[in-house]
């Protein structure tokens, strides 16, 4: 900066570009789906915040030690982790252009992503009928406010699933549905990562 | 007004909560209003239909995704917000002017309605009018000066406006039907809880806030995508223009800030909803809770709103100076300082609630450190100033009118800094007036400033420079008077959001800060009415060249308005001051020699639909209409996902179209000597430093 006067423009230069690249809009998708998911970073972070700070406000309501069942959960959280698996192998037939595999695998992982929900759905009628709904206590409001999310985010990702398998059935295995099965991916794999926080921070951390 | 009406706690299946009593027939003020607005907009509507104009409205503006048009309605939306939330700093001027227990008895506002009236000031002016000004900018310039062709995501763009018009048409609907939030523009719990605040005021403020919310996370996610990956060949960050950078950092913000809102205001709403107890009083809630979460958002906020408007002090000082930019590297840097430190100040806002020394300590000496890096831009503007050929035009008024008021509200921030000094001031009329001074003597002109400056490229024609040389003059004069006052009554022990008061010494004061925004009022006519005399005028003003100012970044190399490609061909940039550059070169208005075409993004209904579907949603939960609720749901739903199964979303613009376009723009050139345009500007950019 010691200087401000410009160098000569190469020869040639006329100030703009002669011969456009193509530019990758799917590209700028998967980033932006990657911008959202630090934002959805930030969401579940506040969550988790507030379950920190309410964990113990149980108030005489009954303690989630008294509630939480880990076979159950550690049950749940197989479904769950075994959907990313199948989501992998299901952008791995993408990859291989077997639309036959993606299908199948996609829906495995509806179906195990749906199974996660209904356990959840389960626990959460139990826990209520026990005495623990959302309402009774801060702990608890915390407890379904986290999960809760979590869970809406699961629901949210197998509806996007439905989407794709129409637009599946109607484009096949195109550019923008090969994007749209990316960012769905990241989706999913990232929900799976924030399970592995509430199991270890909500129920692991709640038996002790 | 809600004092005086029935509850309803059993909604009905139909109408929910909603009933004939819940409009405020029995308030002259409000029934006036919605007088005025309804003969206005069924005027507006009928003249459209009259005209013929509403396929041209739908096919030009309401479905657009230019994110040049999606700017001008920003900024037209803010306009009218603006008039509404500065009628409602007029009542309260008024009725605190009157209002001191002696012979003129308690004013003419009633308690509950002067607390929407704040409650609806604030929140307007902060989400409805400076951040649809900050965005709408944002979206005429930011793709312009980066030599791209529109955002990276045009559907969204359109979505985000649509749901922030949503939010703002939610939040004018509770003037006319039920009330707004009486609770502050933040709803601190327990007040804004469903014990204290029974009735639909802080759910039209939790929905208003969620559903425009969104569209700015939407925005922030489009715009840092943007400004990343649609830069123009051979713009590396570092040369990018200061107000892309600030309005990048800007996004970042939004990007990590607005998640801490929409998580606060949904907590809140289930409290209000279905009896959790995340902020209550009572079974284990923590209303401290709530006032952390929503301040780890409002301090970003704060910067989302004013970074931007240094980008623009930043464009303006260095055109109207001639020279380069002083210090770019250190105000860039500057700017990320405050970017990342913006989160770690929060707690300044309620020291007094006990926190402890320790932490006081803590976030007092991290604000006291902020300010550092702000003090550090002052000094890149006065710089550039210095030893510049400063050209005093409207948007540099604007830019001198900051520099010196907002320091003075620089200063007295870093007063409020001291916890001890805040343990007095908090919650009196001196903190008014602090965040008014940065807001006003900040954002605002930093706003205005920007909508002179751009104005011509985004209309064609500049704007008159003499009535907005009186804008600013009244504005700065009108500021002071409102407000140097308020500084005064806060070390006089006068708290905000005092509907009454009987202490007769602080009337004077009162009645000069009264005095003071009547001269905002002017200028704020003169303000529109220098809209509408260059409108009028726009045939003596034309802007054939596009460059009008003699400016330097790139926004400026195209014809103005631009046309909805932007460019013909792609800039290749060399230089932070592109356009400069090529006009010291020689190369500025020089015809290609040939077109490629080029790849458009497609109109689309989908942005409109689904934020009309969220109107519907926020008015039905407000008012408990669960059926309705489900079925805006629905609609919003089903029209994203029939819009994902349509084809054909953008397309080619053939080279002959372009042709005759560029045809048209070379033709205009020829109206102006060009040739004189292209200068060697060597005595102003080849100053070794």
């Amino acid at each position: 900066m010691a200087n401000m006067v410009l160098k000569a423009p190469r020869p040639g230069y006329t100030g703009y570009v002669e011969q456009e690249h193509h530019h990758d809009y799917g590209g700028d998708t998967v980033f932006g789906f990657w911008i959202y998911i630090l934002s959805d970073c930030v969401l579940f972070a506040t969550l988790f915040a507030v379950f920190a700070v309410l964990q113990s406000n149980f108030a005489g309501t009954i303690q989630a030690k008294d509630l939480f069942e880990l076979d159950y959960v550690l049950a749940e959280t197989a479904l769950l982790l075994a959907s990313s698996f199948t989501f992998g192998l299901a952008v791995l037939s993408a990859n291989k252009k077997s639309m036959a595999g993606l299908v199948v695998w996609l829906g495995i992982t509806f179906a195990l992503g749906a199974g996660f929900l209904y356990m959840e759905i389960n626990e959460f009628i139990h826990f209520t009928h026990e005495g623990a709904a959302a309402w009774s206590s801060g702990a608890w409001s915390a407890f379904y406010g986290l999960i809760g999310t979590h869970g809406l985010h699961v629901f949210a990702g197998m509806l996007w699933m439905l989407v794709l398998f129409g637009l599946l059935f109607k484009e096949g295995l195109s550019d923008n549905n090969i994007v749209r099965l990316m960012c769905l991916s990241l989706f999913w794999h990232f929900l799976d990562i924030i399970w592995i926080c509430v199991f270890s921070f909500v129920y692991l951390m709640g038996v002790l | 007004m809600s004092s005086n009406r029935t509850i309803v706690t059993e909604p009905d299946p139909i109408f929910g909560r909603l009933t004939l009593d819940s409009i405020p027939y029995e308030d002259p003020i409000i029934m006036t209003t919605f007088t005025v607005v309804a003969i206005g907009g069924l005027g507006l509507i009928g003249s459209i239909l009259y005209f013929g104009k509403l396929k041209y409205l739908w096919d030009e503006w309401l479905t657009s995704v230019d994110h040049k048009k999606i700017g001008i309605m920003y900024v037209i939306v803010a306009m009218i917000m603006l008039f509404r939330g500065f009628s409602d700093a007029l009542l309260m001027r008024s009725q605190q002017a009157v209002a001191v227990a002696s012979e003129s008895g308690a004013g003419y506002l009633p308690p509950e309605h002067y607390d929407q009236i704040f409650t609806a000031h604030g929140v307007i002016m902060i989400f409805f009018v400076a951040m649809p000004l900050i965005v709408g900018l944002m979206n005429i310039v930011v793709p312009l000066q980066i030599g791209a062709r529109d955002v990276a995501f045009p559907f969204l763009n359109s979505l985000s406006f649509w749901l922030f018009v949503s939010g703002a048409l939610l939040m004018n609907i509770s003037l006319f039907v039920g009330e707004f939030a009486a609770t502050g523009w933040l709803a601190y719990p327990p007040l804004s809880g469903i014990e204290y605040s029974p009735w639909v005021g802080v759910d039209y403020w939790l929905w208003a806030l969620q559903i425009s919310g969104i569209g700015t996370l939407l925005t922030g996610i489009n715009f840092v995508v943007t400004i990343l990956r649609m830069r123009a060949p051979g713009m590396t960050l570092m040369k990018m223009p200061v107000f892309t950078w600030t309005s990048f950092c800007a996004n970042v913000l939004i990007v990590v800030a607005f998640p801490i809102l929409t998580v606060s205001i949904t907590l809140l709403t289930l409290d209000r909803y279905i009896g959790t107890h995340f902020f209550t009083g009572d079974m284990g809630g923590n209303q401290m809770m709530y006032v952390n979460l929503i301040w780890a958002w409002g301090h970003p906020e704060v910067y989302i709103l004013i970074l931007p408007a240094f980008g623009v002090f930043s464009e303006v000082t260095a055109t109207f100076s001639r020279k380069r930019l002083f210090g770019y590297d250190s105000l860039v840097w500057a700017t990320v300082c405050i970017m990342l430190m913006s989160f770690l100040v929060w707690l300044h806002h309620f020291f007094t609630m006990g926190a402890g020394a320790n932490v006081n300590a803590f976030f007092g000496i991290a604000t006291m450190i902020i300010s550092i890096p702000t003090g550090v831009k002052i000094f890149n503007w006065l710089f550039t100033m210095y030893k510049g050929r400063v050209e005093y035009s409207a948007s540099m008024w604007w830019t001198i009118s900051f520099l010196l008021t907002f320091t003075i509200g620089g200063m007295t921030g870093v007063m409020l800094a001291i916890p001890a000094a805040d343990f007095v001031l908090h919650n009196s009329l001196f903190l008014v007036a602090h965040f008014h001074n940065v807001i006003i003597g900040g954002s605002l002109f930093g706003y205005f400033a920007g909508i002179t400056y751009w104005w011509p490229k985004a209309t064609g024609f500049t704007l008159n420079e003499n009535l907005g040389k009186w804008a600013c003059g009244l504005w700065t004069v009108g500021f002071f008077m409102a407000f140097m006052p308020l500084y005064v009554l806060g070390f006089m022990g006068m708290t905000r959001r005092l509907n009454y008061y009987d202490n007769p010494v602080w009337n004077n004061w009162l009645l000069v800060a009264g005095a003071g925004a009547i001269i905002v009022l002017c200028a704020i006519g003169v303000q529109f009415y220098q809209m509408f005399a260059s409108i009028r005028d726009q045939k003596s003003n034309r802007d054939w060249t596009g460059d009008p100012w003699n400016a330097r970044t790139l926004e400026w190399s195209t014809s103005s308005p631009p046309p909805f490609y932007n460019f013909a061909l792609l800039p290749e940039v060399r230089d932070r001051d592109h356009w400069t550059d090529m006009k010291e070169l020689g190369l500025a208005y020089k015809k290609p020699t040939k077109y490629q075409r080029v790849h458009m993004p497609k109109n689309t209904w989908a942005g409109v639909v689904i934020g009309g579907a969220s109107l519907v949603l926020g008015f039905a939960m407000v008012w408990w209409i669960w059926w309705l609720a489900i079925l805006g749901s629905a609609a919003m739903l089903g029209a994203w996902v029939i819009y994902a199964f349509e084809d054909n979303k953008d397309y080619y613009v053939e080279v002959d179209e372009i042709e005759a376009i560029e045809g048209k723009r070379y033709a205009d050139l020829d109206r102006v000597n060009t040739k004189a345009i292209n200068y060697q500007e060597s005595d102003a950019t080849t100053i070794s430093v």
